[in-house]
């Protein structure tokens, strides 16, 4: 039953249980998380009880007779990195989907984490030219955040205008779950940017099977780490879809008998989320790791599980949402949050930057309070008609996501409009800053 | 001869061992693989199988692994050189590790073992001690680090000798103590101490009576803290808790600042290594890092340690506490750990109690917050330890397990509200939801009336009840519609509002407004209370928001300059013509008055 093929490589024709994710059998000598080949299928080890080893099967268990051929590799998933990365497209075992094998190093996925005092605070400022971003919610190197959506939103739209202007060395998109339109949409936008060289792709679609996609991430992130630490490369990886990813992860848990906990996502899903979020990190030596990521919601509900607890994981989030008064797709600017922002506004970009901000968002809040009182067929006051026609300008000038202006010009359009709109005492900026940006209106 | 086994089952970083021999709940061991080796501590014993959770990735582990136990529990080492350094879960000084990311196995010294530290002696040969006495003091940054009888010492011991004046290193031999049957002790600067049992080397422990200045108005005003006591902050992601603990360790009044990052976000620690160091703390003079001791779990560390870590935290905060000093502890987030003992549970296959947390939930965070608290120690001296945790509720409901079981027993609750942070009004601690049990305290109210200002505590609860008034007129105005109600509603709400802008709401990125006194507090609240005490006229209720608004904006441009300096003066003085107004207005409508009533 057992013979050896290659050295540390054990063969084993005798399965003892079969589920849809899981194949178990009796086996010896063999290591937590190691990889084997069942029935020509990917597999890792999960679980070990003597000498009864479980394997979860990436491709799913659809066909594997009882007397499948199991071989062990002897060590944990990992992909080959290597300057050929570039401008190549891979699937979720990081073998190319299209053109030569890639020479490079072999790289454990899923490695270890960076010590927490060897990281560098992120301090380098990322404009995108979408003021509802850099206005709002400034983005940093080093910095993790999603995109929360409702799924028929324009996210992977506006990821990738992001990805483009964002001045990275390398851009790593991690697919997971992507539907192929999708898939050859961020291709050709990538490859009419002239960009195809600084990107590379990890790709798991819709059509490949889903548990699949648990290995994407940490492909894409272990490659990512390869050039931030290697070649100290500023490295942009984009994550779409982590709802998708996570209901990857149910679906094993589930078949593992585990206790479910918050709407059937695993008790561990908080832990899971962080181990990937977590490589998003600013080196010493230059290098850096950001990671934008897409978190699709169901009706905008951010108390599912798969939201809340990224929210608690990412520095922030985009909220992306339509505007009925005009039309166009936002950044929510209430809901959305960069909590990294405070590292580079104001001390990156012009002093006034924080205050303007604030001001800015606080009296949309108060239109939105006067919408709520004329929804509820109440008489406006004029300050509430002041707000209302202030938020719609604002909306339409800077939060629009086809808003595509340098940081300074935010500021100018934002002290436009409140000039437009209210008296300086009405705003509550700093006087030094009414005096000396305001005032020279 | 330590009790030796071999793995027989592995399930993530649940790890299950064989053995013949011995072993405890909670004793830790460790298990080889190939160069390395594992730590790991017992959590449940079948028979001769014990159930052991594993402080590190089990990658590449094999059934078979020897295991050797090591007969004692997870300990911490307690000694000079703690303050200002970094440390893991389990103590592991991080600075000491080598290369960029974490090495599976490594383990280091939490220590500078080989350091010299100047001693001076506090007692002398002869002396009775028991253990938290003070043998002598080094100076750690600039505390005066106790030498203490080590706390696992039991009864009475006489001291042999001990070392005079002198430099040495925590190895050495300080002192030699005699217990009652004569046998004798020798005692280092350093001891050890296992986290999980409480160090009850203290007197009395007495209900708190003072409060413990945070700087921060929303906290110190309303719900202030007590020194010793215990506190939580639950709130939905976005709502400022990180912000808002950053600030505590900044400017809160202690002598030592403990944070237990635990499952939290890595950039928010490198931002206490980069910012700390930097930054003066506002009482010492000092750099605040030198006041503070990091506990790092962040959320990619292993699941197993953050448990850990908090226990930690607390152990080396009842050492110093012993010695004396003033401790803020502070946890970010008790939810993580929480967190971590489901995931935990679930692989040992428990019955899972609400959300699928285990059942004894509640009682392990209730014994957890009982470790604060304020006592006298053995010389009559007094220590304290003031405990926050923050919460992290799942979807920001607060009616979940870890919310309640801290509900129960924590005497402050700061509660973050969404809505207020959606409005940007930072620190969005809600003023009405929120409570502080201390204010309650008689003893505590005494203190505030004799150290703030006569009547404080009145002030307090007139704010309190102008906030709550001005959320019923506010509710009543969006129901009724503005000119549904009368002015006096309106009036009414902007009250509120002028204390919510001046007094809870504040910048925690200014460098002026960041940290308020409570001498400035107070004056800032008696120049609130005294607009709010105004009869104010206006014709319309047009005429109430533009006008608050001008009071607010001289009020907030006082909250943004230096205390008592030429601007905040001018601002005041801008104030008073805009108050100035209202009352040319209301002796002007006297005088009309009193003509009609003439003619």
């Amino acid at each position: 039953m057992e013979k050896d093929t290659k050295a540390f490589q054990r063969v084993y024709t005798k399965l003892f249980q079969l589920t849809k994710a899981t194949v178990s059998l009796y086996a010896r000598g063999i290591g937590n998380e190691e990889l084997a080949i069942v029935d020509g299928r990917l597999a890792q080890v999960v679980k070990i009880i003597g000498d009864l080893v479980t394997l979860q099967i990436f491709g799913g268990t659809e066909g594997i007779a009882t007397n499948a051929e199991v071989i062990f590799a002897g060590k944990a998933p990992t992909i080959k990195v290597g300057d050929d990365l570039a401008g190549r497209f891979f699937d979720a075992y990081g073998d190319p989907i299209e053109g030569a094998e890639i020479m490079g190093q072999e790289k454990e996925i899923g490695g270890p984490s960076v010590n927490p005092v060897r990281r560098k605070q992120p301090s380098e400022y990322i404009p995108t030219g979408i003021a509802g971003i850099d206005l709002n919610n400034a983005l940093v190197t080093g910095q993790k955040i999603p995109f929360f959506a409702d799924p028929d939103q324009p996210y992977n739209q506006v990821m990738a205008m992001v990805a483009l202007r964002a001045k990275a060395d390398k851009i790593i998109l991690a697919g997971m779950g992507l539907t192929r339109d999708d898939y050859l949409y961020f291709k050709n936008v990538f490859d009419n940017a002239g960009a195809l060289d600084r990107i590379v792709g990890f790709i798991n679609t819709t059509e490949d099977p889903p548990v699949e996609r648990l290995l994407v991430p940490d492909m894409a992130l272990a490659a990512a780490e390869y050039f931030a630490v290697e070649k100290n490369e500023k490295v942009l990886v984009l994550l779409t879809d982590m709802t998708l990813y996570s209901d990857a992860l149910s679906i094993v848990s589930n078949r593992m008998d585990q206790i479910p906990s918050k709407d059937s996502m695993p008790g561990s899903l908080y832990s899971d989320l962080a181990r990937l979020y977590e490589k998003a990190v600013q080196f010493p030596d230059g290098g850096s790791i950001t990671i934008i990521a897409v978190t699709t919601l169901s009706g905008g509900d951010i108390t599912h599980a798969v939201p809340d607890n990224t929210g608690y994981i990412t520095e922030g989030q985009l909220f992306l949402r339509k505007d009925s008064d005009i039309g166009k797709v936002i950044i929510d600017p209430f809901r959305s949050l960069s909590r990294l922002k405070q590292l580079v506004i104001g001390k990156k970009t012009r002093e006034d930057h924080p205050q303007v901000m604030n001001a800015a968002v606080r009296l949309y809040a108060d239109a939105a309070n006067a919408r709520t009182k004329q929804e509820n067929g109440f008489d406006l006051t004029d300050y509430d008609e002041r707000s209302l026609e202030f938020a719609k300008e604002y909306s339409e000038k800077l939060l629009a996501i086809d808003v595509n202006i340098e940081t300074d010009e935010m500021l100018e359009t934002a002290y436009g409009l409140f000039d437009k709109h209210f008296q300086p005492e009405e705003v509550g900026i700093r006087q030094e800053f009414v005096e000396k940006y305001w005032k020279k209106q | 001869m330590n009790t030796i086994g071999n793995v027989t089952g592995i399930i993530a970083n649940l790890v299950i061992v064989e053995t013949e021999g011995t072993t405890a709940q909670n004793e830790i061991c460790f298990i080889k693989q190939d160069n390395t080796r594992l730590m790991a501590e017992v959590i449940k014993v079948v028979g001769n199988k014990s159930y052991i959770q594993v402080f590190e990735s089990t990658r590449g582990l094999k059934v078979g692994a020897e295991v050797e136990f090591m007969g004692h529990m997870l300990e911490v080492t307690l000694g000079p050189g703690i303050l200002s350094k970094n440390f893991d879960g389990l103590q592991n000084d991080l600075n000491k590790m080598e290369g960029i990311f974490l090495k599976k196995g490594e383990y280091t010294e939490p220590l500078d073992m080989d350091q010299e530290y100047e001693f001076k002696a506090l007692a002398k040969k002869g002396d009775k001690v028991v253990a938290g006495s003070w043998l002598g003091e080094v100076k750690e940054n600039w505390i005066p680090h106790k030498i203490m009888v080590p706390f696992t010492f039991k009864g009475t011991y006489t001291i042999k000798s001990l070392k005079g004046d002198g430099a040495y290193t925590p190895k050495e031999t300080i002192a030699v103590l005699t217990d009652n049957e004569g046998k004798e002790h020798k005692v280092t600067m350093v001891q050890k101490w296992p986290v999980k049992v409480p160090i009850r080397a203290y007197k009395d422990k007495p209900r708190p009576f003072r409060i413990l200045e945070t700087g921060i108005r929303v906290m110190d005003t309303l719900n202030p803290m007590a020194e010793g006591g215990t506190g939580f902050i639950p709130g939905p992601f976005g709502s400022g808790k990180t912000v808002l603990q950053h600030n505590l360790s900044k400017n809160a009044e202690a002598d030592l600042v403990v944070i237990a990052a635990c499952g939290e976000r890595a950039n928010e620690v490198v931002e206490i290594f980069t910012e700390f160091p930097e930054l003066d703390d506002p009482r010492s003079g000092r750099k605040l890092m030198e006041r503070t001791t990091i506990i790092a779990n962040t959320s990619n560390m292993p699941v197993a340690a953050r448990e850990a870590s908090v226990y930690t935290a607390m152990t080396i905060a009842e050492y110093y506490r012993a010695m004396g000093l003033k401790v803020l502890l502070l946890a970010d987030s008790t939810s993580r750990w929480a967190q971590a003992l489901r995931e935990m549970s679930n692989r040992l296959e428990e019955l899972p109690g609400p959300d699928g947390f285990p059942m004894d939930l509640a009682a392990i965070i209730a014994n957890f917050y009982a470790r604060a608290g304020f006592v006298y120690l053995p010389n009559g001296g007094s220590g304290s330890i003031t405990f926050i945790g923050t919460v992290s509720p799942a979807g920001g409901n607060l009616k979940e397990p870890v919310t309640e079981s801290t509900k129960k027993v924590a005497r402050c609750f700061y509660a973050l509200s969404q809505d207020r942070a959606d409005s940007k009004r930072y620190p969005a601690i809600d003023p009405i939801d929120s409570y502080s049990k201390y204010l309650e305290y008689p003893e505590i109210a005494e203190y505030l009336n004799k150290n703030v200002a006569e009547n404080w505590t009145d002030s307090v609860f007139k704010a309190k009840d102008i906030l709550l008034r001005g959320k019923e007129a506010y509710e009543q105005i969006n129901i009724l519609g503005d000119d549904g109600v009368p002015i006096d509603y309106h009036i009414r709400y902007w009250k509120s509002e002028l204390i919510d802008f001046v007094i809870l709401q504040q910048d925690a990125f200014d460098n002026i407004d960041a940290s308020s006194s409570f001498e400035r507090q107070n004056y800032m609240l008696q120049k609130t209370l005294e607009v709010t005490d105004m009869t104010f006229h206006f014709d319309s209720f047009e005429e109430v928001n533009p006008y608050f608004k001008r009071i607010i904006n001289a009020l907030k441009q006082m909250n943004y300059s230096e205390f008592d300096s030429d601007k905040f003066r001018n601002n005041e003085q801008e104030l008073k013509k805009i108050l100035k107004e209202q009352e040319t207005r209301n002796t002007g409508e006297k005088e009309e008055s009193a003509v009609e009533a003439q003619s």
